[in-house]
């Protein structure tokens, strides 16, 4: 790379059109998110005893965790083995992952019927090492305290020695730019103890998710009921993470009018094929060894679902991504990674959703209102908390929009940033 | 202390062996239930029962489920129409009829069915609910954090939740009357049947019981005892005048459900030694690559 620009924070207006909407979603939703604790979940949800669990639970949980994979693959990629270029889009994915998990947790808050006694696994003395979903439980929380301590270098970057609180607060000064400064040598020496932790953890728990409906044999539709979901889950998530941030990346470039990284990004894409042809073999693989190919064409909802979740959101994405002319397209990336991201959330929502069949179902379930719009404000906060912090802290690293030559990308009105998640 | 790179990659292929020994099923780490063997069971027999639906009524004064008034139990209409157990009725009656003759009919009551090893059990990451010996399946309320997986794992689909409570939701569900069985007294159910056709003890006792009346009326009782070995066993056990898809209860193999999963967890974390082993390989291939391309930025070994 000739022409090497560390990371900065990006100068731009925070308020635009995109904004506008997305702050009206996120009051939206959290007026939404509001009601359901005041008033309950028979009053917010369509969560009834036959469907315990919901689009909260699906796209809020399951699909937040696995579209943050972006974080773990990419600290693989450029600190565990060593790809330095691609450092420049560590940062980015990062702060993808912390927000992302920050907000699954906020997401499960609401799902949670007693809330406040989130921190309950915490207690040693209420430990059931036999549950799937405590493994996951600790892992996230382990996780996202990794997340915030590998984000601190960026803040001490920023702020050390130039920190200057607001008002009565800054007496405070000299004590937190202290801090930062012990931060900064202590996770200088000891940042990889970390980075090799936030792996460990991704791969455990990004596996158990899968794991989680393996509880439920006689519930769960045959296209997906499998010993091998979690090894599935990891796959996915580990397919899933570089389209991630080839996604975000672009979307960014056009909101923040940044040339594109088009080399880095066409770089990771070469691996995302590979990967998904490995997802997909043992996905088919499992399918034959449990003799569950004839429910693949039987014409159900769930058949219907699991042809679009394989056919646009694995083998379409890595058709494209073969080609090196699309590969080398910002247009091809784009729509390459859409797919893979659409792929992987579609089959957290078919195998949490769309799979379950309850044994004596009174109705089907379909998300109200409520549902959808604390789902739709949860991600457009995550947007304007992205937006936020890189204009803050020095996280992304790119050259601002060169007039001349490159497929220029011109920002369109409104920043389509809407779907990041 | 060096290791050329060559000896760092041949460890980490070392480790990553071991990572995929590691990962095994482990079958004979699964817990047996906790259940002892004279804990107690319900043998509840559909031919006897007449339906009268005092049980439900009983159930409801018993745990102050709802201050429904005693008559409304005797409507006997309700019990021709399907029903769920729900969060203000432990326990529900309902009539099944004979698809060639429709004149012929049974009625099955319904309740938690107090698995021998609780697929809700082993889902709840609090350990609110879990399997006392002596049989009862049991809810403490303020470990819960209403996560509702419980309800997702149970494989009878029993536990109902209080959706309507904006704060200090439970899972409700029959308690197999723990607090009066620890007072040496049958549940509320058990007591006043009027028909013998709920009969407590035992487990052992209660299932010689079960075989003994299929054998003495055969054409009576479809020859199989539900609870038996479904699921790996229930405290609860049915007979039932023909096959068990005619009572509306699931079919399950012998299988207890929370081996689908615990046999993965623990090939998975088995002494943590699989996770350890990861971060080993990642650490050993992160010392060994460094260098390898082009400049070294802020990685320490």
């Amino acid at each position: 790379m000739a022409e090497h620009h560390g990371p900065k924070p990006v100068k731009t207006p925070f308020m635009s059109r995109g904004t506008l909407v997305l702050i009206a979603l996120a009051l939206a939703g959290g007026a939404c998110y509001l009601y359901r604790m005041v008033f309950g979940l028979a009053a917010a949800t369509n969560l009834d005893n036959q469907w315990p669990w919901g689009i909260w639970i699906a796209i809020d949980v399951a699909s937040g965790v696995a579209l943050a994979a972006g974080g773990f693959t990419t600290a693989a990629l450029a600190d565990i083995f060593h790809k330095e270029k691609y450092h420049a889009i560590v940062r980015p994915a990062l702060l993808t992952a912390m927000l992302g998990y920050t907000f699954v947790v906020i997401g499960l808050l609401a799902d949670l019927g007693r809330y406040y006694n989130v921190w309950h696994p915490m207690l040693p003395s209420m430990w059931q090492g036999n549950s799937v979903l405590f493994e996951v439980g600790i892992c996230v929380m382990i996780y996202l305290s990794v997340l915030y301590i590998e984000f601190l270098p960026i803040v001490a970057e920023r702020f050390m020695g130039r920190v200057n609180l607001p008002g009565p607060l800054r007496i405070f000064n000299r004590v937190v730019d202290s801090w930062l400064i012990v931060c900064h040598r202590f996770l200088g020496r000891f940042i990889s103890l970390f980075i090799i932790a936030g792996v460990v953890l991704s791969c455990l728990h990004q596996s158990s998710l899968g794991t989680l409906m393996v509880i439920a044999p006689t519930k769960v539709h045959p296209l997906w009921y499998t010993p091998a979901l979690p090894a599935l889950f990891l796959m996915s998530a580990i397919a899933v993470g570089f389209p991630m941030v080839i996604f975000e990346s672009i979307l960014a470039s056009r909101s923040f009018k940044l040339r594109p990284e088009r080399e880095l990004l066409s770089g990771i894409a070469m691996y995302t094929p590979v990967l998904l042809a490995a997802y997909l073999a043992v996905k088919i693989a499992d399918l034959v060894e449990r003799d569950a190919v004839r429910y693949v064409f039987e014409g159900s909802l769930q058949s219907v679902m699991f042809l679009i979740e394989v056919g646009l959101g694995v083998v379409a994405p890595m058709v494209i991504l073969l080609s090196k002319r699309a590969r080398n397209s910002i247009a091809g990336l784009f729509t390459a990674s859409s797919l893979v991201i659409f792929g992987v959330a579609l089959n957290r929502i078919n195998v949490f959703l769309i799979s379950y069949r309850p044994l004596y179902p009174e109705k089907s379930y379909f998300p109200s209102p409520f549902e959808i719009l604390v789902t739709v404000g949860l991600i457009s906060t995550l947007v304007l908390v992205y937006r936020a912090i890189v204009m803050i802290f020095p996280v992304i690293a790119a050259a601002p929009e060169a007039a001349p030559r490159e497929v220029v990308v011109t920002a369109p009105a409104s920043e389509p940033e809407g779907a990041t998640r | 202390m060096t290791l050329d790179r060559r000896e760092i990659l041949r460890l980490a292929g070392v480790g990553c062996a071991a990572l995929a020994a590691g990962v095994r099923p482990a079958d004979a780490e699964l817990a047996p239930s906790p259940a002892s063997a004279d804990s107690w069971a319900v043998l509840m027999d559909t031919v006897a029962c007449i339906g009268c639906r005092k049980c439900e009524w009983a159930c409801n004064v018993e745990n102050r489920l709802s201050d429904a008034p005693a008559s409304t139990f005797d409507n006997l209409k309700v019990v021709d129409a399907p029903r769920r157990p729900e969060h203000d009725s432990f326990t529900v009656v309902n009539r099944f009829r004979s698809p060639a003759d429709r004149d012929h009919s049974w009625t099955v009551k319904l309740q938690c069915m107090h698995c021998a090893d609780p697929a809700c059990a082993s889902a709840c990451l609090v350990g609110a609910l879990a399997k006392d010996q002596t049989g009862p399946v049991t809810y403490d309320a303020w470990k819960c954090i209403g996560c509702r997986y419980c309800m997702v794992a149970c494989p009878f689909q029993i536990p109902a939740y209080e959706y309507n409570k904006p704060v200090q939701p439970q899972v409700r569900k029959c308690t197999f009357c723990a607090p009066r069985l620890a007072e040496g007294r049958s549940p509320a159910c058990v007591a006043i049947c009027p028909n013998e056709a709920l009969t407590f003890g035992r487990r052992q006792v209660v299932l010689d019981a079960a075989h003994t009346r299929i054998q003495a009326s055969p054409g009576r009782y479809f020859p199989h005892v539900y609870g038996e070995s479904e699921a790996g066993g229930t405290s609860w056990l049915y007979l039932a005048p023909v096959e068990f898809a005619y009572t509306g209860l699931p079919a399950l193999d012998d299988e207890p459900i929370p081996h689908h999963t615990e046999r993965i967890q623990h090939a998975i974390f088995k002494s943590f030694v699989p996770p350890l082993a990861l971060y080993g390989v990642l650490g050993l291939v992160m010392h060994a690559l460094r260098g390898d391309n082009g400049h070294q930025e802020n990685t320490s070994g």
